[in-house]
């Protein structure tokens, strides 16, 4: 079969068996869009700016466990992608992003629309590449794939000079099916005398804590890291990122750990002697002050990717391999042991552990006549059966979802937590729509966070995607708002935006439907409502409370012991602040 | 402590920036960097200097390593091995000190490879530590230009690196 390469690029991704690709076009890639218009297989997302393409790609890929792929045409378009090529990169998110380029004989001479692509992207993707030879095309996109997909997820880059999907240069055909690359073989199993050594820590250890985060999920592990934790009986925490990977209202599960996580989460961490540390990364936000991080622990580290390990923090057991297989060889050793967790002194740690929680650390004024954002989390979760999707953008209300929103299962709570990155929740949120008709999807955002990619409203009609926006309006970049209360005595410098639009007004302007919320007791009966229109879009924008924080905390240079937690809440007027 | 880090790369253009801006981006330091093809024309080497604590070199190897152009690396540090850069200083000469600067660069067996009547140029190899010994026993003054190719390195014995 002999194809353009326009063509071959569209054939690839079909036979890749990709269902979505999310995009917009220009000039560099006309010919690009010009094959995708002469075939009904791949369907085209257009969004209303690049960035709402990857994280729309992105979204998709995180609930799904697939790639996201991203369509862009060169120099702005490509430009405008780098945020949400990052996003992904932070995350560890797998996803190919085609970045149309300009011709080759005319790369370097400062072409229209020409930008180094490679050059721009190179520190924020997993690998790039420039396709200099049309008859390698295939391949490339093969290769793509396996690097985006393996090991350590992330993303990858393919630009694609305009010369080399030319109609009129037809090339032989045939996707591979498999690829290898010398320099690429990733680890999948961990090393056996590592792992030994490993359970006979965990099982001699009196204050263990299980630490897992992002990589649980990205390994599709939740089963094996449940059976791991139940076989043990120990304590689990998660990261932001991990969330879901272990059920939360599972008894075992202590919250998260890390800045806003919960008291008995870090205290736990602090006075562990054994932490085994389960693809997660050591996290700044995780840690706290380095040199206050659990000092009396023995840290055992299971990641795929050596470079997480010993980072930041020392370990003293690395396990290099695949959490889900290193898991199982990990679980037939503990079962295989003569060799079982010291009864008592568990008991004795959670005792302790129950005493933490007792301090009930997340709990919140409820008699307050303003909305309080937490409650409103908590009603999601009671409307939604703790079953929905739940996207974020980021600031206080991500926390707050984070806190008080229990995800029971892995690759429902979708946000940006390594790059923090405000515009993420809205285009995320259709991505996994469209991934998920049938099921719920939430965007919890903020006043601030949602106007970074609120054109993707427009995106979210004409490809029908339901999904319901929980804006919590606080009148404040309420992230921005709690530093500078905590560090700056309250002098709050541009951390208020004067002219907020009419949010509903605005939903109502996309062709969508809008509801102000503004008492405690609408909240319910409002999402209510909204759940209820399965086939509209719904925008909630609900004013809470302005001065609400989020609460407990780790403050700059503190440690795990030092949260700070919150203290008789009081509650101020609107506008108080201001 | 300096560490000469030796790679196999894959001859892709492209690839010498990923390795500088793994470099530049993370803060770690490069005191010098040399590459060339090797005998496999698919395959370039690059000979890479650098300095640190042991948990900056380890990290320094580890992201290496994540490069996908990196097929294999090895820190020489690690084992015996032997070091060697190139140098040419092109020296300003007087009737008074060219015997001297004669005599001087056969002691740290250089080899003039350029004659005029007020220059010379001297050709000399070795480890860095010994053409900062040269540069430091001349005087400062009479030094026109000293050009040095950075060090390469390679270790001893059977092993080696190759695919
Ligand atoms: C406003 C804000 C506040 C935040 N506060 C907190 C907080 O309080 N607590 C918190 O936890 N985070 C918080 N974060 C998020 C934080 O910045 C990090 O993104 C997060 O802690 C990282 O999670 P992780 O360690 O699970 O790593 P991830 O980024 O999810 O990385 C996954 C790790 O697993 C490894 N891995 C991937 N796949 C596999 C596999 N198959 N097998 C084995 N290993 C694998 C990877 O190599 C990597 O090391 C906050 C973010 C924001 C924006
Ligand atoms: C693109 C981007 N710019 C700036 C920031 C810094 N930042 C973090 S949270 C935040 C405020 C978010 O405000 P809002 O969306 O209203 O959420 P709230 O904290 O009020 O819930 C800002 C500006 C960021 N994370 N991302
Ligand atoms: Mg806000």
């Amino acid at each position: 079969m002999e194809l353009s390469g326009a063509q071959i690029l569209v054939q690839s991704l079909i036979d890749e068996g990709v269902e979505y690709i999310f995009g917009y076009p220009g000039g560099a890639v006309l010919h690009l869009y010009d094959a995708l218009f002469q075939q009904d297989e791949l369907k085209h997302i257009l969004v209303r700016h690049e960035q709402g393409a990857t994280h729309a790609a992105d979204g998709y890929a995180r609930a799904t466990g697939k790639p996201g792929v991203v369509l862009v045409t060169s120099g702005p378009g490509a430009t405008n992608a780098v945020t949400g090529i990052a996003t992904a990169y932070m995350d560890s998110i797998p996803m190919v992003i085609i970045s149309g380029q300009v011709s080759l004989p005319v790369i370097g001479s400062d072409a229209f629309q020409e930008v180094d692509m490679i050059g721009i992207t190179r520190p924020c993707v997993k690998h790039n590449f420039l396709v200099k030879d049309v008859t390698k095309l295939a391949e490339t996109i093969k290769k793509a794939f396996y690097v985006a997909t393996t090991g350590r997820p992330g993303p990858v880059v393919i630009d694609v000079p305009k010369d080399i999907t030319a109609p009129n240069i037809k090339v032989p055909y045939k996707y591979p099916k498999k690829v290898s690359i010398r320099s690429y073989n990733p680890v999948v199993t961990g090393h056996k005398g590592q792992i030994k050594k490993a359970v006979e820590l965990l099982l001699s250890a009196q204050k263990p804590i299980i630490y897992s985060g992002g990589g649980v999920v990205l390994g599709e592990a939740s089963n094996e890291l449940i059976e791991f934790t139940k076989t043990l009986g120990y304590p689990i925490t998660n990261t932001l990122m991990g969330l879901g990977a272990y059920p939360a209202t599972e008894k075992q599960f202590v919250g998260m750990l890390g800045m806003h996580g919960t008291y008995e989460a870090n205290m736990a961490m602090h006075d562990s002697d054994v932490i085994i540390a389960i693809g997660a990364r050591f996290d700044d936000r995780v840690t706290g002050k380095l040199d206050l991080f659990c000092p009396y622990a023995k840290i055992i580290h299971i990641d795929v990717d050596p470079a997480s390990i010993s980072k930041t923090v020392k370990v003293d057991i690395p396990i290099v391999g695949d959490v889900k297989p290193v898991l199982k060889q990990m679980l037939e050793l503990i079962k295989e042991s003569q060799k079982k967790p010291d009864k008592k002194a568990l008991e004795q740690w959670w005792n302790q552990i129950r005493h933490w929680q007792a301090l009930n650390c997340l709990d919140f004024d409820r008699t307050s006549p303003l909305i309080k954002p937490q409650y409103v989390i908590e009603q999601l979760h009671e409307v939604t059966k703790g079953d929905a999707y739940v996207t974020s953008d980021v600031g206080q209300h991500q926390m707050w979802v984070a806190q008080y929103y229990p995800f029971d299962k892995p690759r429902h709570w979708i946000n940006s937590g390594g790059l923090g990155t405000m515009g993420f929740g809205l285009p995320a949120a259709i991505g996994v729509k469209l991934a998920f008709p049938e099921s719920e999807v939430a965007c919890v955002t903020g006043d601030a966070s949602i106007q970074m990619c609120i054109q993707e409203l427009s995106t979210a009609l004409q490809y029908n995607t339901p999904i319901k926006i929980i804006n919590l309006n606080n009148r404040y970049m309420g992230m921005v708002r709690q530093w500078q209360e905590f560090s700056y005595q309250s002098r709050y410098s541009h951390s208020y935006m004067d002219t907020i639009p009419e949010f509903v007004q605005l939903a109502e302007a996309y062709g969508h439907v809008g509801m102000r919320i503004s008492k405690p007791e609408e909240v319910r009966p409002a999402l209510e409502a909204a759940f209820a229109m399965t086939d509209r879009t719904v925008f909630l924008d609900i004013m809470t409370d302005q001065t609400e924080n989020v609460y407990p905390m780790i403050e700059a240079g503190k440690g795990h012991h030092e949260m700070k937690l919150r203290v008789a809440t009081g509650t101020s007027t609107d506008r108080e602040l201001a | 402590m300096k560490h000469i880090i030796s790679i196999l790369m894959e001859n892709e253009s492209g690839a010498l920036s990923r390795v500088a801006g793994l470099f530049s981006a993370r803060g770690y330091n490069i005191e010098s960097l040399t590459v060339a093809p090797t005998e496999d024309p698919s395959l370039s080497r690059m000979t890479l200097v650098t300095s640190g604590s042991e948990e900056i070199i380890e990290q320094i190897t580890k992201q290496l390593n994540k490069l996908i152009d990196v097929v294999k690396l090895v820190d020489l540090a690690e084992s015996f091995h032997i070091e060697r850069e190139l140098m040419m200083v092109k020296i300003k000469t007087t009737i008074e000190n060219r015997d001297e600067i004669r005599s001087m660069a056969n002691i740290f067996r250089g080899k003039i490879i350029d004659v005029t009547p007020s220059t010379y140029i001297i050709e000399m190899t070795g480890p860095s530590e010994k053409l900062d010994a040269f540069i430091a026993a001349i005087d400062p003054d009479s030094i026109i230009e000293a050009v040095r190719s950075g060090a390469t390195g390679i270790s001893r014995g059977e092993k080696g690196l190759h695919l």
